[in-house]
């Protein structure tokens, strides 16, 4: 695990009016890591996994991609170097087919594609994550899961360097989780980079190869999953001060 | 000087439109396009009160604005509460209500020039001069200033020193929230829609005593309201005043200086700069 | 999927057949006709292009652009200026590139904020540009008026604006199969993800309304001749935003070809009121307003769906009943 941090994160800040929703996090991913970004409900992550998206512009410190600064630079173009992402409420074009809704990543992102190239790309993910056949399918009446599986296509679909899931596997039932525990796990086997936020511990313990923790807009640890999650400090950020 | 005072009276009386639509907009959440008419149909209601009972404009007010108050509550409840109700986002409701104001502008213009024409109405109601630091000004617009400074000192006191005031205050925060603490946010998004057509009619009626006015020219009011309103923050009643008197007194410079046809222009150049330097509105902070 | 195809299906090439011949159709007009009819189908050539290219911008974005009268009378204008000394097909394109450039600008200023700033900056565009122009003409100029004496008449003009009107329906047809049509409807339905999937969106939506904006500029240098005699007010008349957007809106914008439906009714409705009605007019145009937000929501065009949608189900209901039988619409 020598290889050089396709994301590096220096001191990253976020300010909202007198809130600060992050505090100087700094942490690298290796390329092929699985890194678990966890911590208690209003820690920060999502905010974190915005910055890096671009979804919100850092108030101070840099985010870089494979050595490129990405911080700062607005959405559709951070999309362009090579990040994709899943949104923690799932988001779907709902007046477009399931087909379309894949290629709308295999066209305008890090990879980019056009016409039939485009359809066999989607066609291939669609398939990938479960969802063969059902590329005619108007998405807004899709089961809650296959929205799900479709947002993730449509991340993989601009062969991203970097892919963000944001609570991807929250408000699966426990045969869905499964399915979806599989999923993640063979895109890692595929070599691909990922940071995923996620509340499902047992994801955490079965997925990452090293997870991220922070609390109040902290790092608080970072390191060997089952290490981490054993910190005396990350267990009373997630079960609250004993010792008051 | 003269620039300055000429200014700020013209700005005072944008100041209640603008107030006025800001609370229609940022509370009720309705962009209401068809205020200008109100101010319009105000002029006219003093106009008629003046002509026919000789009833003094600014006493006339306590006419005009409950009258005006009833009719934006009966709009809100019957054509706008639907459009409510039915969008499914708050794009959807932006263009519904865009839409469907469009239409009682039109509507209402159609009846104005149907009962008075397109002709220009004024009327003399104190148009005697009065000498302020060495200039004359109508002492009309004097009063139509002083009475505006006395109607927004009286909403800003009820805004934020009675119960029902912050109520509505929490309502244009957070409609979702004003809900669970036991708000009702239904009434209050009707009365604020009525309480802002109430204002904009009271400074309709003081309009009328200095300002020449027709049918037709409510839609020129509410596009600078709109900006306004957009310059001061959306829902920012403090904000809405102090854009108000800005741009008074930059159509006044631009009048008095450069030329009286590029008034507009001197308007869009303020809306410009803050659509791209400050599109929250000059006290507006940062949304996420 | 028709969109996204590199070739033309069968469907296309038979609507594109069916448009040709009613085009060649509506082009004969002038030879039965050169009054009363004329001049109606004028109008509503004039409509049909301007609703068509607004729908090109408003329909996939859902922004409501008031700006069609200042892109108008910026056309007007470009050929009113020089018809002394250049060519009327060159003043056209720079009224086109003017229109253009106009809607670059604004969009830069407003299409990356929320669709209400973007009503509210429109609203007074046509006011502002027509204040500017005044003020130009009689600061540096001789008069306001200016005269345009062409050899056009109007069955001229009629054809101008037939030829434009297939220029724009293909132009929407291809816009729709391009990357930027795509990206269009991805941001019309959900603007986050368009950024997060690469879609430079404030680059997408100026472009189109560039597009849109430079069209409705060339249909206002094709009518310059008509008016002869132009003056700021005729030019910049408000009344030309506000129409079209009715007129699209009753006809539907989510079909290219939907605001005919609009178009064609409205404008001989409104022919007739301001023939005999003048004083009405605005009412008809508040209760136009009025039917669209709380009757006709999706246009006309909606309302042929939905009514297709509803007798479809009933046929399903009854051949299920009658043997269980497969969707017939299949």
């Amino acid at each position: 695990m020598n290889a050089a941090p396709i994301l590096r994160i220096e001191g990253a800040r976020k300010v909202f009016g007198g809130l600060v929703a992050v505090n100087d996090v700094s942490f690298d991913v290796r390329e092929g890591e699985l890194v678990g970004l966890i911590g208690p409900n209003g820690s920060g992550k999502t905010t974190m996994l915005n910055l890096v998206s671009g979804a919100l512009k850092p108030t101070a410190g840099t985010i870089g991609l494979a050595g490129a600064r990405i911080s700062g630079r607005p959405a559709h173009e951070i999309a362009r170097q090579g990040v994709a992402r899943t949104f923690q409420l799932v988001r779907i074009l709902p007046s477009m087919t399931a087909l379309e809704n894949v290629m709308a990543g295999a066209v305008f992102g890090h990879m980019r594609t056009w016409g039939d190239d485009a359809r066999h790309v989607a066609a291939a993910l669609l398939e990938r994550v479960g969802l063969a056949g059902r590329g005619d399918a108007m998405t807004g009446s899709m089961t809650y899961i296959d929205q799900k599986r479709l947002e993730l296509a449509r991340a993989l679909a601009s062969n991203p360097r970097l892919l963000l899931l944001d609570e991807w596997l929250a408000g699966l039932n426990p045969s869905e989780l499964k399915l979806g525990i599989d999923l993640i796990n063979e895109m890692r086997n595929d070599g691909r980079t990922i940071i995923m936020v996620e509340h499902v511990m047992d994801a955490i313990r079965s997925l990452c190869d090293r997870c991220v923790v922070m609390s109040s807009g902290v790092k608080i640890a970072e390191g060997d999953v089952a290490d981490v999650l054993a910190r005396p400090e990350v267990v009373s950020a997630y079960l609250g001060d004993d010792d008051a | 000087m003269e620039i300055l005072i000429t200014g700020i009276v013209l700005g005072g009386t944008y100041a209640l439109i603008a107030v006025g639509l800001t609370l229609q907009y940022g509370v009720a959440r309705i962009m209401n396009l068809a205020n200008g008419e109100n101010l319009v149909f105000a002029c006219f209601g003093a106009f008629w009160l003046w002509s026919t009972f000789t009833i003094n404009p600014v006493l006339g007010i306590a006419i005009v604005a409950p009258a005006a108050f009833a009719l934006n509550w009966a709009i809100y409840v019957v054509m706008l509460r639907p459009l409510v109700n039915r969008a499914k986002n708050r794009g959807q409701l932006e263009v519904d209500s865009i839409l469907a104001t469009f239409g009682l502008m039109f509507i209402a213009q159609g009846i104005m020039l149907l009962g008075f024409g397109g002709g220009y109405y004024n009327y003399n109601f104190l148009s005697q001069p009065i000498a302020i630091l060495g200039a004359n000004y109508g002492l009309n617009r004097i009063v139509a200033l002083c009475a505006a400074v006395v109607i927004a000192g009286a909403l800003y006191v009820f805004l934020t020193h009675t119960r029902y005031g912050t109520a509505i205050r929490a309502v244009a925060v957070d409609p979702t929230a004003a809900g669970l603490v036991a708000i009702d946010v239904p009434r209050a998004s009707a009365f604020a829609f009525a309480l802002g057509g109430a204002l904009t009619a009271a400074s309709g009626a003081l309009l009328s005593t200095f300002y020449t006015f027709n049918a037709s020219m409510g839609t020129l009011f509410t596009m600078k309201a709109l900006i306004i309103v957009i310059m001061g923050g959306v829902g920012d009643v403090r904000g809405a005043v102090i854009a108000a008197l800005l741009l008074g007194i930059t159509e006044t410079a631009v009048a008095s200086l450069i030329d009286p046809g590029l008034t507009l222009a001197a308007t869009y150049t303020l809306f410009i700069l803050v659509l791209l330097f400050r599109p929250q509105g000059i006290f507006g902070r940062h949304m996420a | 999927m028709t969109p996204l195809l590199a070739t033309i299906t069968r469907r296309e090439a038979g609507i594109a057949v069916i448009g040709a011949v009613m085009l060649a159709a509506a082009a004969t007009l002038p030879l039965f006709d050169t009054g009363f009819y004329l001049s109606l189908a004028l109008n509503i050539a004039m409509y049909v292009v301007l609703c068509t290219a607004w729908t090109l911008f408003s329909g996939p974005t859902h922004y409501i652009s008031l700006a069609s009268a200042a892109f108008f009378g910026i056309g007007t204008y470009s050929v009113a200026l020089g018809i002394e000394t250049l060519p009327f097909p060159l003043l056209v394109t720079i009224g086109f590139v003017a229109s253009a450039v106009l809607a670059g600008l604004v969009g830069i200023a407003t299409l990356r904020l929320s669709g209400v700033y973007f009503v509210i900056f429109t609203l007074g565009l046509a006011e502002l540009v027509r204040q500017v122009v005044t003020w130009a003409q009689t600061n540096f100029t001789r008069g306001v008026g200016l005269y345009v004496f062409t050899d056009f008449t109007e069955a001229h003009i009629y054809w101008m604006l037939l030829g434009l009107a297939a220029v724009v329906y293909v132009t929407g047809w291809l816009v729709n199969r391009s990357r930027l049509g795509f990206a269009l409807r991805i941001i019309g339905n959900d603007e986050t993800v368009a950024r997060h999937v690469g879609i430079n969106t404030a680059m997408a939506k100026v472009a189109l309304f560039m597009i849109s904006g430079g069209f409705i500029g060339i249909v206002g240098a094709f009518l310059a001749p008509r008016f002869a005699y132009v003056e700021p007010p005729s030019a910049f008349n408000p009344m030309i935003s506000f129409q079209v957007v009715i007129m699209a809106l009753l006809g539907g914008t989510g079909r290219l070809w939907a605001p005919l439906l609009g178009v064609i009714p409205f404008t001989i409705l409104f022919d007739q009121i301001s023939a005999n009605f003048p004083n009405h007019t605005s009412l008809v145009i508040g209760i136009a307003f009025m039917s669209v937000v709380y009757l006709l929501p999706r246009g006309v065009v909606g309302l042929i769906e939905d009514m297709r949608r509803m007798k479809r189900k009933f046929r399903i209901v009854w051949t299920d009943d009658a043997a269980l039988g497969k969707d017939p619409a299949e």
